[in-house]
């Protein structure tokens, strides 16, 4: 299967920052002609990093203190920067993760893709302009045309993700290297962007780097995986036998911590629903642009749901489907525009006592642990705020609450630091904590875990449901991501376009779903299937 | 690298020249006001260090004691813009709707004049004294202080722990003053620090024009109004109070762009 002549060696690369901290120690693997290669770990385990030494684009502060690279036999780890920008384009390509920041604003689409060629091939500008269109069509944009003098900001995430994939592929490089290509994106066009970036691969005989955290991805496209802990290599090989029969205590932690379906009880006989929404209906007023107030959006458009005590109802659905502006209508953050909301029958909404009765008795947990905490307030004192508004409990009874809180989501002897202090899953745990010190018996959690790491996701959601059976607050759980909701829902509701489309017991959801949305939702997500007939990738001999 | 240059520069300028005002207040070599006639005009000496002017008041003296004016002056102006221009701030960039359009209309129609003219206007209405200047420039400033504190409010409040502190129940006022005045406070504390500088560099430009603080206490900027006609005869009295205010600027400046940096969340966390 190796070919004597690998397209990409890379041996004992060692990087570490100028003070000295190692980032990458001895990291050697290989990357055949055509072939898929994946590198896996949680952040900080150095796979970014290694990544942007093959390209020569480490940044500032951070050295190459040991190793060679090689393309295609020739060290191109010791070669002068204008070589390698030489290099850069028609060698090696690199797709980003973060589709919202990687295309210049202030330029267009044509003149951004036309800069690689301009660059590295000499092209009149009508062959440029005609390649151009032909990758786009390529990428499946609509009217390539158009794109070509439309602006980044016209595009959603996942187009711009295609637009970057195709000024990539458009210069034929020997080797992509993609970065989380996907991370920033809802599940279904994970799944679009990816198939495409291994098929424009195939076709041009072009080797992908893929740099992941999701093993569901890596499964289902790279034949080979690499796995990476704290700068070291940790386990190496194909990827099924990898994933079936994992070697390392690490890589079977990784293994496990995939969220799994676990037996739930079927849903009790139950009483009158907590809360009832009924015709939902909420509108973001259009944006205004220099001369025209563009037509106004229905982003949740007749929604109705029930949620009973005690009860996980999840909602799912790709991005701009309307799950999360669903969510804070519900709490009040953005107003609803028709339907009827009653919690505990009666219109929360309805005087101001309803209202605050109300926001005493429901919480929210935001979806970025990086954003929802006070920067400039110690772990305690953020847990504490919800407790001004109990005036009932003394300071003593308060003190002894947060730290109890604080000792359910496992940060007891935290209370003293501040935010930036903690990583990105003690954040949300100290979210969570700020959620249910007041004992709340309705949570609103927006995608909570997925800005989290793959090991810290399950543990996060596996404190969430303790703490659910604990309290037995009832939660409305935003995600979407169903291998998340597969773990922890009692009852699912996918949405689309702003309309809930099927809603069903978790089971019923998974194991026999009625609506295409649903179907196609479920074949997005990437699992880790190991049966024999699982659609790995097979490299193309080139 | 750069900031320590900054602060190491910096931060002695300001020290020195701030202690000089402070020494001031308690003493001088001889009277700033006290005039001798014998003495008229003398060049720099062990006597007087930095000459006499032409009325034979010492020039260090009167320095010194136009130091603690100057740096009185600016630190009240400073502390009337930054409290005036916050709270309008943070008010129009919380609330939003037509307070935030009204306040900022006339805000933008105040910061399309030059700060310098604007307080010479009101200078004119309030006649001189020190009371009168840092009114006139403390509004002169106060239009900057709202954009910029409007500006971090915007988008600040946009952070989910603001959206948090709602659905914890708190006030929109206790909002402000919990979660959003505190995170402003790096971006006040460098732009008071460059406002320092102007405030010294406006009211000698103030008390130049004759508008400013009335002889025959000494200014920094008096003392450069009355020093045009010697300049060639005894350059020294021009020299002094001149270069005091480039030194001042100087050092704010510097010891701003170390503050910057120093608070900048994105440089601590190296």
């Amino acid at each position: 299967m190796r070919a004597p002549d690998p397209l990409l060696r890379v041996e004992g690369l060692s990087l570490a920052t100028r003070s000295g901290l190692p980032i990458v120690e001895d990291l050697s693997f290989r990357v055949d002609r055509g072939a898929v290669l994946a590198i896996v770990g949680e952040s900080g385990s150095g796979k970014t990093m290694a990544a942007r030494a093959v390209i020569g684009l480490l940044p500032p502060g951070v050295v190459r203190r040991a190793g060679r690279i090689l393309l295609e036999g020739a060290a191109i780890s010791e070669q002068p920067e204008p070589a390698l920008r030489a290099l850069r384009g028609p060698g090696l390509g690199m797709v980003f993760q973060e589709p919202m920041v990687s295309l210049n604003p202030a330029m267009t689409i044509g003149a951004q893709m036309a800069e690689g060629l301009a660059l590295h091939r000499r092209l009149e500008r009508s062959a440029i302009r005609a390649r151009c269109l032909d990758m786009l069509r390529r990428v499946g944009i609509g009217e390539p045309e158009r794109c070509l003098s439309a602006y980044p900001h016209e595009f959603s995430g996942g187009m711009r993700q295609r637009i970057m994939l195709a000024s990539v592929m458009l210069l034929e490089p020997k080797l992509l290297i993609a970065d989380e290509p996907t991370t920033a994106l809802d599940t279904l066009t994970q799944k679009d962007v990816l198939d495409l970036m291994v098929g424009l691969a195939r076709d041009h005989g072009t080797a992908i780097l893929l740099i992941t955290h999701n093993l569901g991805l890596v499964a289902r496209y790279a034949a080979d995986t690499i796995v990476m802990e704290k700068g070291r290599l940790v386990e190496a090989g194909a990827t099924r036998a990898l994933l079936s029969a994992p070697r390392e205590a690490y890589t079977k932690a990784l293994v496990a911590a995939l969220p799994r379906r676990t037996p739930h009880p079927p849903p009790a006989p139950r009483g009158a629903p907590m809360l009832t929404v009924r015709d939902f209906v909420v509108t973001h007023p259009g944006a205004r642009s220099l001369f025209r107030r563009r037509v106004p959006k229905r982003a949740v458009d007749g929604v109705s749901l029930d949620v009973h005590p005690r009860e996980i109802v999840a909602v799912v659905g790709g991005s701009g489907s309307g799950k999360t502006t669903l969510g804070r209508a519900i709490l009040g953050l953005v107003p609803h525009e028709a339907g009827t909301l009653s919690f505990d029958g009666a219109d929360p909404f309805a005087t101001r006592a309803a209202r605050r009765s109300f926001v005493l008795q429901a919480q929210m947990v935001f979806q970025d642990p990086y954003s929802s905490l006070d920067p400039r307030m110690r772990v305690e004192a953020i847990v504490r705020e919800p407790l001004r508004h109990v005036p009932e409990l003394t300071a003593g009874e308060a003190a002894r609450r947060v730290e109890a809180t604080l000792d359910d989501v496992g940060l007891r002897g935290f209370g003293r630091r501040y935010p930036h202090e903690l990583s990105g899953g003690q954040r949300q745990r100290v979210a969570i904590a700020r959620a249910l010190v007041r004992r709340p018996r309705f949570v609103v959690a927006d995608e909570p875990v997925s800005a989290l790491d793959m090991t810290i996701q399950a543990q996060v959601l596996a404190l969430f449901t303790a703490l659910q059976d604990a309290y037995g607050f009832a939660c409305l759980f935003i995600s979407h991501d169903l291998a998340v909701v597969e773990a922890i829902a009692d009852r699912i509701a996918v949405m689309q376009d702003g309309r809930v489309v099927e809603t069903g017991h978790r089971d019923d959801i998974f194991d026999r779903p009625r609506h295409a949305y649903t179907r196609a939702l479920l074949e997005a997500a990437p699992r880790l299937d190991l049966a024999p007939s699982t659609p790995v990738l097979k490299p193309s001999a080139a | 690298m750069r900031a320590r240059l900054n602060l190491v520069i910096g931060l002695p300028l300001v020290a020195a020249l701030g202690g000089m005002a402070l020494v001031a207040l308690a003493w001088t070599p001889y009277g700033p006001t006290a005039t001798s006639i014998r003495n008229r005009l003398k060049a720099p000496s062990s006597q007087h260090w930095l000459g006499t002017d032409e009325f034979g008041r010492d020039v260090l003296s009167r320095i010194m004691d136009g130091a603690s004016v100057s740096f009185r002056v600016a630190l009240a102006t400073v502390l009337v813009a930054i409290l005036a221009g916050t709270l309008i701030g943070v008010a129009t960039g919380y609330l939003r709707g037509w307070t935030d359009r009204v306040v900022m209309m006339v805000n933008d129609a105040l910061l399309a004049f030059p700060g310098v003219l604007l307080a010479l206007a009101i200078m004119v209405v309030l006649g001189p004294g020190e009371g009168s200047i840092v009114a006139a420039l403390g509004l002169a400033y106060t239009p900057s202080v709202v954009r910029i504190v409007r500006g971090q409010v915007l988008s600040l409040r946009e952070r989910e722990y603001v959206e948090a502190s709602r659905m914890i129940g708190n006030s929109d006022l206790y909002t402000m003053a919990r979660h959003i005045l505190p995170n402003c406070i790096a971006p006040i504390t460098v732009l008071a620090t460059s406002l320092f500088g102007w405030a010294v560099l406006s009211e000698s430009a103030l008390s130049f024009l004759g508008l400013g603080v009335p002889p025959p206490a000494a200014t920094w900027g008096n003392m450069l109004a009355a020093s045009r006609s010697y300049m060639e005869s005894a350059a020294w009295l021009s020299l002094a109070p001149g270069l005091c205010i480039a030194l001042t600027l100087l050092g704010v400046n510097l010891l701003g762009d170390a503050l910057r940096d120093r608070l900048d969340p994105r440089m601590s966390l190296r």
